[in-house]
């Protein structure tokens, strides 16, 4: 995702006077034609994260459009007062784009990961939030955010589901059963084999806001179960909000908010998150229970 | 004249020092400085002012209200339901006004941002001045810029109020934290000093350091 992000956003820069990219050192390296190119828009600041987003909102002000990026933890967590005045504040946009979600640098530990930055932007008005579950689906992304002046953020990941969706906005149905579960970008293909022989709907997003409402009270009948890739639980109040006046039970899975302080690959943050597909399976089982959709497969 | 503007924005004593210090630097940028008038406040070439110090902004909403920018009878009502005015300033609000500030350490990275944007589109002759306070320079996110600007030879002006209102002081003196800018030393009440510190362009950012007496003096 990585390298389709690095390719697009080059490829914006050489057609649109308009764009602007700023960097802090992380991957200035991939963007060395770029920077070369076009060294009035495509800055690289140094390892100042909080001067990164103060100077795209500036961008803005002029009426730029700024591409800023870094790790997710230093793009979200360090800098979130700019995100939030420099351009909330100053009704300016920009369009973030991290790497590194959640636990994609396990091996790194906890200071490189960042499980709480869609949930912190859930705090600020305005933000679109799109979460590819495959590179193919990042350049639409790209593009489509180069046209306005909303503020975006785009969450890249290590991890990747087999198949691109790029028309994955709304809800979009991939399984037709009995309770949705709804998989939010890469958790797509864990929840896909996780839910392999139950009676259960799966639908998928990678732009989980503005969240697709209608779509969920559409799709859901009684019972709603939600796995995110970021803090469990992170788009429980707008499922509420969605729901609220229709009887319903809801599940939310994703990672916890205990540190795990193990290394290891994202493989191994996921089981112990519990949002790999054995560790899915067991948690949407025992939410449906028995005698439920797993009926059919004990009969068989 | 506008001691006397200044005199009707009350509600915000708590700030009135530091509100007050700014009020030269403000006349002279608005009345001999700044190209911007209240029919060009949306001009794409304008001279842009970010007021990063913006808690006590009295002396800002006065000189905005003096040279046309907002209505005299605006200044009556400050803080208040439905006022535009705010004791810090909301760029979305105020005619004139580039950002909204009030929370300390933002203004100079935007204003960085403002003059790259500038310069990329071409408006060699539109500068950028932030005013910012001595205490303000605490925040961390200021030296980002301040380093960042030198590095890129950007061309903005960032006036520093000082009315030594740092709670450990500046030791070096307050142009030591900005190395590789050009430096002015201007007493903060006198007009033509501060004329002379504002107009200086070189090939690198620009600081001009207003002193004005102490803070609770």
């Amino acid at each position: 995702m990585r390298d389709t992000f690095v390719a697009t956003t080059t490829a914006l820069l050489d057609e649109d006077p308009r764009t602007a990219l700023v960097l802090a050192d992380i991957s200035a390296d991939a963007f060395a034609p770029a920077l070369r190119r076009h060294p009035d828009r495509a800055l690289n600041v140094g390892i100042r994260e909080q001067l990164m987003v103060g100077v795209g909102g500036g961008l803005a002000l002029t009426g730029m459009r700024p591409y800023l990026h870094s790790y997710a933890p230093f793009l979200i967590d360090r800098a979130y007062e700019q995100i939030k005045l420099d351009l909330g504040h100053q009704d300016a946009g920009a369009v973030l784009v991290s790497i590194g979600a959640s636990y994609d640098a396990a091996a790194a530990g906890y200071t490189h990961q960042s499980p709480g930055d869609v949930a912190l932007l859930d705090t600020l008005d305005g933000w679109t939030v799109q979460v590819p579950g495959h590179r193919d689906e990042v350049p639409a992304m790209l593009r489509e955010a180069a046209r306005h002046d909303d503020r975006v953020y785009i969450r890249l990941s290590a991890q990747e589901n087999d198949r691109a969706h790029p028309d994955g906005g709304r809800l979009r149905v991939l399984r037709r059963g009995g309770p949705l579960v709804l998989a939010v970008g890469p958790m797509l293909d864990a929840v896909l084999a996780a839910t392999r022989g139950m009676d259960v709907t799966v639908a998928y997003t990678n732009t989980p806001r503005p969240l697709d409402v209608e779509g969920l009270r559409l799709l859901t009948e009684a019972e709603v179960i939600v796995v995110e890739p970021y803090l469990a639980g992170t788009s429980a109040r707008l499922v509420g909000e969605a729901l609220s006046g229709v009887p319903h039970r809801a599940l939310h899975l994703g990672v916890a908010r205990t540190e795990i302080r193990d290394y290891g690959t994202w493989h191994d943050h996921a089981r112990a998150h519990g949002v790999d597909a054995a560790g899915l399976r067991r948690s949407i089982a025992d939410f449906l229970g028995e005698g439920g959709p797993l009926a059919q497969e004990h009969l068989a | 004249m506008t001691v006397t503007t200044l005199r009707r924005l009350t509600g915000d004593e708590k700030h009135a020092p530091s509100a007050h210090s700014t009020l030269d630097v403000l006349r002279v940028l608005y009345e001999r400085v700044l190209r911007i008038s209240p029919s060009t406040v949306d001009a794409p070439d304008r001279d842009r002012f970010l007021l990063s110090k913006g808690h006590g902004p009295a002396a800002y909403y006065a000189v905005l209200a003096d040279r046309g920018f907002i209505p005299d009878d605006w200044l009556d009502r400050m803080g208040q339901w439905h006022s535009p005015l705010g004791t810090h300033p909301d760029r979305v609000l105020i005619p004139g006004v580039e950002v909204g500030t009030g929370s300390l350490g933002h203004g100079l990275g935007l204003a960085v941002g403002v003059a790259l944007g500038l310069r990329a589109q071409g408006f060699a002759r539109t500068r950028t001045f932030v005013l910012l306070g001595d205490a303000e320079l605490d925040e961390g996110s200021n030296h980002e810029a301040i380093a960042y600007a030198a590095a890129i030879r950007l061309p903005l002006t960032a006036i520093v109020i000082d009315n030594r209102s740092a709670t450990h002081g500046w030791p070096g003196g307050i142009p030591a934290r900005f190395p590789n800018w050009s430096v002015a030393l201007v007493d903060g009440h006198d007009h033509d000093e501060i004329e002379r510190g504002l107009l200086a362009r070189g090939d690198r950012p620009h600081l001009v350091v207003a002193t004005v007496e102490p803070k609770g003096a």
